[in-house]
């Protein structure tokens, strides 16, 4: 790429950061004016008791807000996992997290609990402790944990998973099943702001806690063995990121369910036109994910209207073709 | 004269046959050593156990003097650079941003490199002949000059000593011998000691100063190019008949395998 000098500096990581944010807050600000009703931003500033109120500040504004959190939380947990695993194509929802996130709040589900309430993500969340606890181990041997067992582990884990949940919905009621399957297929609607607020604070704590590990991740990503001679203590940095690019992960698939594809396909998109220093690459990927989740919801709530579709549906969609696109260059490249 | 790097009875094993068996030599400053044996001789893991990456089964090895195993990650990185056989990068860095994590050790954990830590990368990649690659991602150039980036990634690292393996695989003649240059020129101007596999014997009878040729595991011979390289030992080592003679043009040696002919 032309577009970038060829090293990051510290003035060329801050003003990208700073509009990449700007970018966020005007989607942000965009998609809670997209939706099946109209609404008059007018009235609903002025008038606190107006039905346009309710509609932009109590029902869409805590959607799209939930929306940046996930996306961001996915975006930036996808971009560290595909330099711990050193394989650029690499996906948040392969180590086995979100399988173990999925079956804690399927089982919440049936037994009992609102899709709405705060137990279903606690659940899956426990789920998701469950899982990165039995990944790792599992993983491990004579003190090392290569991202090959990683892998490995984790899709052995997410079969276990997928099975564990058709069991459980072979055995619940028809609604119940419906309800299941709505869930696991992403949404982020109906979300209480004390649940917002305390998801928002944990994604930039583990933001925060990743991109501390930026430049491990940069020498991560050119080789185990360059990292470790480059000053890297592989083996720490390695279990450091892991778990907070898993625990970003869990929470992510705990409030919302499985969303694919964003914290695959933002990194990469990222990448390719920013470059790969992970310094920069995970908060952008962070911002970037959170705007595309924003707007594949904003997609979500308006394209069937009245009906709504599962957002994890629409960036499966929209995500799935895009990556076969990306795949079929990097084939053609590597051919050549 | 005290030994950058000592070697004392190692032993290693990937599983129950020993690849590594009693192996011993020191390097001292400023000195080229070149390691040559057969494929599968263990010279690669031999690289591998002296940059830490693996820990010998028994014996020891110490880096100025103190047990490697001592160290923090950081500080070997500080003094030992390797450039390893085979390496490929799959993410889009640029040929410089590759080269400027040579520098990470020298700061702060997240720090951006200073003017010097860029005129150093920039000097080693001048060096190299790849400052036109400065801005090319390195997942989009040739295998010569990836490798000849990652020996100017570990210049960058301005270590005491340099562990390469292989360095020429992917070289054509002129980088071959323009590599060997660098590191003489190195080891003459900064006192950076080189210990290098070669599988190009008349490279390493023209460059090096110390040989140490390893066979099945063991060290078979060392010392000066033409104390190791006689016919004699080469036939032992590589299990094939091999002529050696004076190289008219430089003074050291010329090794040459010779194929019997059939009929
Ligand atoms: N990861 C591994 N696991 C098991 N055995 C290994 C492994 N790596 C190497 N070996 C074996 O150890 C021996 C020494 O291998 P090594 O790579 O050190 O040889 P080498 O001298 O570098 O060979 P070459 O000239 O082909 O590069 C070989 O017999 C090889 O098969
Ligand atoms: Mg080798």
């Amino acid at each position: 790429m032309t577009l970038r000098p060829p090293y990051l500096t510290a003035r060329r990581l801050a003003a990208t950061t700073a509009v990449l944010a700007a970018l966020l807050l005007l989607s942000i600000a965009g998609a809670m004016l997209v939706g099946p009703v109209r609404a008059s931003v007018w009235r609903a500033l002025t008038d606190a008791e107006s039905t346009d109120h309710v509609i932009l500040f109590r029902t869409r504004l805590p959607r799209v807000l939930l929306g940046a959190v996930v996306g961001g939380s996915l975006g930036a947990s996808g971009a560290a996992l595909q330099a711990l695993l050193a394989n650029p194509l690499a996906c948040p929802h392969l180590l086995g997290i979100s399988g173990g996130a999925a079956v804690g709040g399927v089982v919440a589900l049936i037994a009992g609990a609102e899709a709405i309430s705060f137990v279903v993500p606690l659940a899956a969340f426990a789920g998701a402790l469950f899982a990165i606890g039995v990944v790792y181990l599992c993983a491990r041997a004579g003190g090392r944990s290569t991202p090959y067992a990683l892998l490995l582990v984790g899709v052995v884990f997410n079969v276990l998973a997928s099975a564990a949940i058709m069991l459980i919905n072979v055995i619940a009621s028809y609604s119940q099943a419906h309800g299941v399957l709505f869930w696991l297929m992403g949404s982020l609607s109906g979300q209480s702001w004390q649940l917002i607020a305390a998801a928002a604070a944990y994604a930039l704590a583990g933001l925060a806690w990743l991109a501390a590990h930026a430049q491990d991740l940069n020498l991560l990503a050119t080789g185990e063995e360059g990292a470790a001679q480059l000053g890297v203590d592989v083996e720490r940095a390695r279990r450091a990121i892991f778990v907070a690019a898993s625990l970003l992960v869990g929470a992510a698939v705990s409030v919302s369910g499985m969303i694919s594809f964003v914290g695959l396909i933002v990194p990469h998109l990222i990448r390719l036109v920013l470059g790969a220093d992970h310094r920069l690459l995970l908060p952008a990927s962070f911002l970037g994910g959170a705007a595309f989740l924003v707007w594949a919801d904003a997609l979500a709530r308006t394209a069937l209207a009245p009906a709504e579709l599962p957002v994890g549906v629409v960036t499966a969609l929209l995500g799935g073709p895009f990556f076969l696109f990306l795949l079929r260059r990097e084939l053609a490249r590597a051919a050549s | 004269m005290s030994a950058l790097l000592e070697a004392e009875r190692l032993r290693f094993a990937y599983g129950p046959r020993p690849v590594l068996d009693d192996v011993s030599f020191a390097i001292g400053p400023g000195e080229l050593v070149g390691v040559i044996g057969p494929n599968g001789a263990g010279k690669t893991t031999l690289v591998r156990l002296l940059a830490g990456v693996l820990a010998p089964a028994s014996g020891s090895i110490r880096l100025a003097e103190r047990p490697l195993s001592e160290y923090r990650r950081r500080d070997v990185a500080r003094r030992l650079a390797v450039v390893p056989q085979d390496a490929h990068v799959d993410f889009p860095f640029t040929a410089l941003e590759v080269v400027l994590m040579g520098r990470a050790a020298h700061l702060p954990p997240l720090g951006f490199p200073r003017a010097r830590d860029l005129a150093v990368a920039r000097a080693a990649m001048q060096r190299l002949e790849v400052a036109h690659l400065e801005d090319r991602a390195l997942d989009r150039v040739s295998g010569g000059e990836r490798q000849r980036v990652l020996l100017a990634r570990a210049l960058a690292q301005e270590p005491d000593l340099l562990l390469l393996d292989e360095p020429t695989t992917h070289l054509d003649l002129r980088h071959q011998a323009g590599i060997h240059e660098v590191l003489g020129e190195l080891s003459r101007s900064r006192g950076t000691a080189v210990l290098s596999v070669l599988h190009d014997l008349n490279l390493a009878a023209m460059y090096c100063d110390r040989l140490i040729l390893l066979a099945a595991g063991r060290v078979l011979r060392v010392g000066t190019p033409s104390q190791v390289l006689t016919a004699e030992a080469l036939g032992a080592a590589y299990r094939t008949q091999v002529y050696v003679g004076p190289n008219d043009a430089t003074g050291s040696l010329v090794v040459l395998p010779l194929v019997r002919r059939r009929g």
